[in-house]
């Protein structure tokens, strides 16, 4: 009971406008994060400005870890172009060269092909059964710029769930018990 | 005010700021360089030439191709894909862009080269337009940088044209 009793006192000690304050400025570390990724879509068009690379299929260039910026432009695929595409029936994204492009006359739809530069053969058995070419629809975005390594942190987070909540919880505790 | 935590936190936001301030000037850096990249393509042989089944027709061709890509390499560039694409037009589509070739080019010293071979992926056009089409056959290059912006450019080799009958 005592060690309840001292906590609850060192809570009742804090005085209510200080506890505010902690609050306002932990709301305002997460929404402008919100509001720095919300601006990004907007100005790259693409739905997930930033993507994460999680296979080799693209070594050398791309390591898994890498992370790489979309952009989401008007401008008509073309071969070369390393896009990230969405499969139906597959939740991960893909992130793949593109190595055969058909543009159609009349509507201007695009029939799209693509590779990993480090797979032996193209994406066909990728794609969902019976599924030849990829149309723009599938596509999220297209590769501009790359940074290497700043990924794992994404990577080991997902993949070691503890990692995250431990890091949240210590960030939550520093805000709250910071003092100006 | 000047604990641990605090120090340690300004140090960390300190050098991930000049580690950021880096990689921007590395990419930034890459503006400098003009590159002058040269590149010839013979087309020495079609191998075959016929319709498939399905009435997509289909080459097959021996290519001699010899490039020299040595000024696109700059300190912040991690390796050059270059490849390879007939690029044709039909009357149902506006663009056929087609890979032929590929190849990652690591480092500088493998960047003049030249290269005797039949396409790596299949020339498959969408309908069966081949006969006697005139094509251009385009160099490609992306660079991937160490880090930051990526870039692309071509040199099109135009005048290339398929033989007017199935062999």
């Amino acid at each position: 009971m005592g060690w309840i009793g001292e906590t609850m006192d060192s809570v009742k000690s804090l005085q209510i406008r200080q506890v505010l304050t902690q609050a306002v400025s932990l709301g305002m570390i997460v929404t402008s994060a919100l509001i720095i990724w919300k601006a990004l879509m907007c100005i790259t068009g693409s739905e997930s400005p930033v993507v994460v690379v999680l296979s080799g299929s693209m070594e050398p260039g791309f390591k898994r870890g890498d992370i790489l910026f979309l952009h989401m432009s008007k401008d008509p695929i073309r071969a070369g172009e390393i896009v990230v595409f969405n499969v139906d029936g597959r939740e991960i994204p893909i992130v793949h060269r593109v190595i055969k492009v058909h543009e159609r006359e009349d509507t201007g739809e695009v029939d799209v092909l693509t590779k990993g530069d480090n797979n032996y053969g193209d994406d066909r058995l990728l794609y969902a059964h019976g599924q030849l070419w990829l149309q723009r629809h599938h596509i999220m975005g297209r590769a501009v710029g790359f940074l290497p390594y700043v990924g794992w942190v994404t990577i080991i987070m997902t993949e070691k769930p503890i990692i995250k909540y431990i890091l949240i919880g210590a960030l939550g505790l520093l805000v709250i018990t910071s003092k100006d | 005010m000047h604990s641990f935590g605090y120090r340690a936190n300004a140090l960390l936001t300190f050098a991930i700021t000049i580690l950021a301030l880096m990689c921007a000037m590395a990419s930034l850096s890459d503006n400098f360089n003009t590159p002058t990249p040269s590149a010839q393509v013979q087309v020495l042989n079609i191998n075959w030439f016929q319709k498939q089944p399905n009435g997509n027709d289909e080459v097959s061709m021996t290519l001699n191709i010899s490039a020299d890509l040595q000024s696109l390499f700059t300190w912040n560039t991690k390796q050059v894909f270059v490849f390879l694409a007939a690029e044709y037009e039909t009357p149902k589509n506006s663009l056929n862009q087609i890979s032929l070739w590929d190849g990652i080019i690591p480092s500088k010293e493998h960047a003049k080269f030249w290269i005797h071979t039949s396409n790596k992926y299949r020339f498959i056009d969408q309908g069966s337009n081949l006969r006697g089409k005139e094509y251009n056959l385009t160099m490609h290059w992306h660079v991937m940088p160490k880090t930051g912006k990526m870039s692309a450019d071509k040199i099109v080799m135009p005048g290339y044209r398929l033989p007017a009958e199935y062999r």
